[in-house]
């Protein structure tokens, strides 16, 4: 739905890369997140996605339409196409909720009619009937977030481009407008491109993620791998404070990178489904008599899959140790690598 | 004060006020559009255009440095275009109407830009045109800025109205310095000033209530 084809974005300024040649393609339906710290360029990106940026080279393509080709008044009929909605609502302050969401067909010319057709719906989806009249000073953030999804979906667009749109609301608003978010993806079968910062939000609701780094795209995946199996230093560390790992205080003083005599393994498991690694643990101990301590365990939902984050110490003779170890990697579900990644992060001794 | 003097001041006030409203809907009407211009081909904006917003700027920085008393007099052939004749209370419209607008146009200018650059964006954003900006967006976003902007110029007028004597424009400043001032008569003097005042007083109240009312922006 969304295709971006070799973009490249040089401000005049300094003459430094916002965007490096990045090519990105997100599937029609699908809910797509590009993470990355500030100043990755992420933002850049999705303005260009609509041509608030104009890209200094490359294509734009949303719905087989190359963007970067039309003209002003062709532009303009295009981006009825293309809802957005950002970090600070940008609502009019001037208008009720229900003239802010009738705004994009007021700019189309839709009849009284029509707008009324189209708003009393839309207003009823995001939750907002009661405060049709009220002003957007009136509301609190999350309300002003859905009347701004209201407003993005009044022309009735195929793609919505949220850019940063949960970073301004706490986290119990935030969650409350991903639900949202979810819904229309699933109800209206809208393609939603999302920039974030906060990985919660690639979590909870995207399909695909991409990792941004200095203008370029550094890592890509479905999600569930990308949380299985990240790759880059960047991904690792974004997985880990969304698995919410902590250091590992209580073994601390004993914990050494390097294997040597006598020093058991801390080995990280990742899997996806729930009771998918425990009959794997328990029978690695039967079989090669180990013990398994566990150090943390975490299961969170990604996009609505359970997944777990499990550290254990493996003790034991070391030959049973090695044999577990063994086992674990070589089982069926972790050789496929697919619902169980199994990584030796470190030793005790 | 005696009932000639009465009728002295009512006259004077009807001619400030006809001058003060005339000027100012001439210096709106065209004011705000010389605003909106200065304000959209600015750097960056919606219509960026560096050589029409220098062009215009600088008209309009001229036009605000030229002192009253002098404009009056130098735009007379232009004055006798427009109103047949160069002097008299509709004769001094031409010329508060001309010191105001480009006073108009800076407030206007800088109203607009108190507008959030993000709701320009958003409009974009929805495939707005840059005349669907204007009228749709920026101008009401700007309502309660431009009221005040109203207010003030309204106020500045009757200070510019009373120099209006000098070429017969008569009104309330004409009145005190012909009878008060020259004549030293002492009680219409007070009388002129006090009425200057409740007018005054009369127009920022006024402005500041309709501001509140158009403002929802807290």
């Amino acid at each position: 739905m969304i295709e971006l084809k070799n973009l490249t974005k040089v401000f005049d300024s300094g003459g430094v890369k916002a965007i490096d040649e990045v090519n990105l393609c997100v599937p029609e339906g699908t809910i797509y997140g590009v993470i990355g710290s500030s100043g990755a360029g992420k933002s850049t990106l999705i303005r260009c996605v609509n041509l608030l940026e104009r890209p200094t080279s490359g294509q734009v393509l949303v719905a087989g339409q190359d963007l970067t080709s039309l003209g002003e008044k062709a532009l303009r009929q295009a981006r009825h196409n293309i809802g957005m909605i950002f970090q600070h609502f940008n609502l009019l302050s001037s208008r009720t909720v229900y003239d802010n969401v009738a705004l994009p067909l007021e700019l189309a010319g839709a009849s009284r009619q029509e707008i009324e057709q189209a708003v009393q719906p839309l207003l009823e989806l995001t939750g907002l009937a009661a405060k049709k009249d009220s002003y957007p000073a009136q509301l609190s953030g999350g309300q002003k977030q859905r009347v701004a999804i209201a407003r993005a979906l009044a022309s009735k667009p195929q793609v919505l481009l949220c850019d940063e749109a949960t970073s301004a609301l706490d986290p119990q608003t935030t969650r409350a407008i991903l639900t949202l978010l979810k819904d229309i993806n699933r109800r209206l079968k809208i393609t939603i491109l999302i920039i974030t910062h906060e990985m919660d939000v690639v979590k909870s609701i995207c399909d695909r993620v991409a990792i941004m780094s200095h203008g370029k795209i550094i890592e890509e995946n479905d999600v569930e791998q990308f949380f299985l199996n990240p790759r880059t230093e960047l991904a690792k560390e974004f997985v880990r404070s969304a698995i919410h790992e902590k250091p590992l205080a209580e073994i601390e003083a004993r914990f050494q990178a390097e294997p040597s005599a006598g020093a058991r393994p801390v080995v990280r498991l990742t899997f996806v489904g729930q009771g998918v690694v425990q009959p794997l643990i328990t029978r690695a101990a039967r079989q090669f008599n180990t013990d398994f301590s566990i150090l943390q365990a975490d299961i969170e939902t990604v996009n609505e899959k359970a997944m777990g984050f499990l550290m254990v110490e493996i003790m034991g003779e070391p030959e049973a140790i090695e044999q577990s170890l063994q086992f674990l990697r070589g089982s069926p579900d972790a050789q496929n690598s697919s619902t169980v990644q199994v990584e030796v992060i470190g030793y005790v001794s | 004060m005696s009932a000639d003097a009465w009728s002295l001041l009512l006259k004077a006030l009807w001619e400030t006020l006809y001058m003060v409203v005339s000027s100012g809907v001439v210096s709106f009407a065209l004011g705000i559009p010389l605003g909106v211009l200065l304000y959209v081909t600015r750097t960056g904006r919606i219509l960026e255009n560096t050589l029409t917003n220098r062009v215009v700027g600088a008209l309009v920085n001229a036009g605000r440095s030229i002192p009253f008393i002098i404009l009056m007099v130098a735009i007379i052939p232009l004055t006798r275009l427009l109103t047949g004749t160069s002097i008299g209370t509709t004769a001094a419209i031409v010329p508060l109407s001309v010191a105001a607008i480009p006073f108009v146009a800076r407030i206007a200018e800088s109203a607009l830009l108190e507008v959030p650059g993000g709701l320009v964006e958003a409009a974009q954003s929805m495939g707005a045109s840059p005349m669907q900006i204007i009228t749709r967006v920026l101008l009401p976003e700007a309502k309660g800025g431009l009221i005040n902007g109203m207010t003030i110029t309204l106020v500045t007028l009757v200070g510019y109205s009373a120099m209006a004597g000098a070429i017969g424009g008569g009104g309330l400043g004409d009145l005190g310095i012909r009878y008060g001032y020259q004549r030293f008569d002492g009680v219409i003097m007070l009388a002129t000033v006090t009425v200057l005042i409740a007018l005054v007083q009369l127009l920022q109240t006024v402005g500041d209530r309709l501001q509140q009312h158009y403002d929802r922006s807290h």
